[in-house]
């Protein structure tokens, strides 16, 4: 168990982190969301003891992290993935962390193999690749078998079959009752893997919720049709009192009806269907549409951090397409059903 | 696990607890991490290398033109000759002295490092241990094989045990202080080609200006600046007697002010890493 209590960092006259409170649970992963420059690396910085707080206290099961006897054993943390001596081996920079903890040596070998660098452990880490290094400093994290894990930004670099190997890592890891506390900018990722969610933006919290919450508080969802008689799916589509939205590229939306129901409507019609499916309008927009809040609220007070272009432009820096309306555009926009 | 396991954190509702035991870490443990640390990365091998070379190379040199020349020492021993080799080498020294923390800094590894062990003092009294032995060692060695040649090539006045003890204890201890200075100016500064810059200067540069100080004015000032340098308080470790004016340092004299000045940088090291942010 983490737990944040006005937590408040400032460098000059910009507040990175203002009053944060939140607490990190036990055997689930808690993901921990906002744009470039939120505070989320400030935020785990300071629960690391790197940074100090301006003001606000961090609580690892009830302790400052400075008193914990070794550190290692109680919370693992990846911050950055090159956070490691580039001349040294990926055995010897394990090895030389464990030693300082009193981690037996034998633990190295089983964490280089827990994360698949076994074959280059006597390589130096200076030649390995992102996601090399990202699986180095898993392991560095693994290695006195924490209860608490964090992670900043973990998928960063890595390849499909690698984020699918960080997904089920940290969910077995919670699984095992452990605390998993990982940021990201991406709400996918967090969509797929969180249990709960902290958001924040400029340093302030804008959410702390369970997942399923937010799913369905924000997520909007909708049944996508395409027909090459699409005037007359149309006027059907009306006829029986469906609000149809045209969606451009020859689709259409329609808004709280199920798929079944709108299939037979279409056969009772003798309509031609292309494409027929539910879709949910992606937790991304509606996460960005929180954090913009944030940014244009804060706007007139710092103007340094997204650049984003003006200040009050609604659209943050991160995500090329920024679109929310009724339109979310095609492949990018809605995930699936398999939120 | 076998081991008895006393469960320091609270009863549950926390779920896991770490199945390896856990103790109190002390100095014990971050010392056996630095020394992986010192002897795993090649800039160890080179700066000392070099320093190992540069130590036989001249200091057999200059004792072979030494004894070339033959007579001329007969009031002197052989062993201040030491003090040739010795100035190239300590640039060696100073390097990796500010490597072994400016380094970490370099490569992000010092957040790694301080969340494993979040006690500053802890890291850096024992990188300042494994340095001073590691550096001391190896000078020591190196020292005494230097001067056991250097006497026997060199027809000159046999050494007092006095002067042995300087030209090989002094010196090793001259050269392993030297670097500590060197890795607090390197805590300090937190980037390595600046903190070797400063510690070259520092080394150097009061030499460097004195010799340009022509103004009648400042001769008082060029006077210090010779007496203490850096080089000068070398020579004056294997002189019993001040070789620069009246009141300057000689023998241990010099070891001990350079200490005294090391002791104020690494001070001025465990207030700043304490403070400052990572």
């Amino acid at each position: 168990m983490i737990e944040l209590d006005g937590l408040t960092k400032r460098y000059g006259t910009k507040t990175a982190v203002d009053h944060l409170s939140f607490r990190v649970r036990p055997g689930m992963i808690t993901g921990f969301l906002g744009p470039n420059g939120a505070g989320k690396s400030t935020t785990m910085r300071m629960m690391l003891d790197l940074d100090n707080p301006t003001s606000g206290t961090v609580r690892i099961d009830g302790r400052h992290y400075r008193e914990l006897d070794e550190p290692l054993k109680y919370i693992g943390a990846l911050l950055d993935a090159k956070a490691m001596h580039g001349g040294r081996s990926a055995h010897n920079n394990l090895l030389c962390l464990a030693q300082s903890n009193r981690i037996p040596r034998s633990r190295v070998g089983e964490v280089l193999d827990l994360v698949g660098l076994t074959a280059v452990a006597r390589k130096k880490s200076k030649g390995f690749s992102l996601g090399m290094g990202q699986r180095l400093g898993i392991a560095s994290a693994l290695l006195g078998d924490p209860e608490i894990l964090m992670f900043d930004e973990p998928v960063n670099g890595l390849d499909p079959e690698g984020i699918h190997w960080i997904r089920n890592l940290m969910k077995s890891l919670a699984s095992e009752g452990r605390t998993i506390f990982v940021s990201s900018h991406l709400m996918s990722e967090m969509a797929l893997t969180a249990d709960h969610l902290i958001v924040i933006g400029q340093g302030k919290l804008l959410a702390d919720t369970s997942m399923a919450d937010f799913i369905q508080q924000n997520s909007r969802s909708f049944v996508r049709l395409r027909s090459p008689q699409q005037e007359r799916l149309r006027d059907v589509l009306h006829a029986d009192g469906f609000v149809v939205v045209e969606a451009g590229n020859g689709t259409l939306e329609v808004d709280g009806a199920s798929t079944d129901r709108l299939g037979e409507l279409a056969a009772a019609h003798q309509l031609t269907l292309h494409e027929l499916s539910a879709q949910r309008a992606s937790l991304e927009e509606a996460f960005m549409q929180m954090t913009a809040g944030a940014v244009e609220y804060h706007a007139h007070g710092t103007g340094t951090d997204v650049h984003g272009g003006a200040p009050a432009a609604p659209g943050p820096a991160w995500g090329a397409n920024s679109g929310w309306g009724a339109a979310p555009g095609p492949g990018s926009g809605p995930t699936g059903e398999g939120v | 696990m076998t081991a008895p396991t006393p469960t320091p954190v609270p009863p549950p509702p926390y779920g896991y607890v770490s199945p390896i035991p856990v103790r109190r870490a002390h100095l014990g443990d971050a010392l056996a991490s630095e020394w992986t640390k010192i002897r795993s990365v090649r800039a160890t091998m080179w700066t000392l290398g070099t320093m190992i070379l540069l130590m036989l190379g001249i200091g057999l040199s200059v004792a072979a033109i030494a004894a070339g020349e033959g007579g001329g020492m007969s009031e002197e021993s052989a062993l201040p000759l030491g003090f040739f080799g010795m100035l190239p080498a300590s640039i060696c020294v100073i390097t990796l002295g500010v490597l072994t923390i400016s380094s970490e800094y370099g490569t992000g590894m010092i957040r790694t490092t301080l969340t494993a062990c979040p006690s500053r003092s802890r890291v850096l009294t024992a990188k300042a241990i494994v340095f001073f032995l590691l550096v001391f060692t190896v000078t020591l060695v190196v020292a005494f094989v230097v001067a056991t040649a250097q006497v026997a090539m060199v027809d000159a006045a046999e050494p007092t045990g006095a002067e042995w003890a300087r030209a090989t204890v002094g010196a090793a201890g001259f050269m392993a202080v030297l670097g500590l200075l060197s890795m607090a100016v390197g805590a300090l500064v937190r980037h390595s080609a600046g903190a070797i810059t400063v510690m070259i200067g520092v080394l150097l540069l009061p030499l460097v200006a004195a010799l340009f100080m022509f103004a009648p004015a400042l001769k008082g000032l060029q006077e210090v600046l010779f007496t203490y340098s850096v080089p000068s308080q070398m020579i004056a470790l294997y002189s019993a007697q001040p070789p620069f004016g009246e009141g300057g340092p000689a023998g241990w004299e010099a070891l001990f002010i350079l200490t005294g000045i090391a002791a104020v940088a690494l001070g001025g090291a465990y207030a700043l890493l304490n403070s400052r942010d990572v």
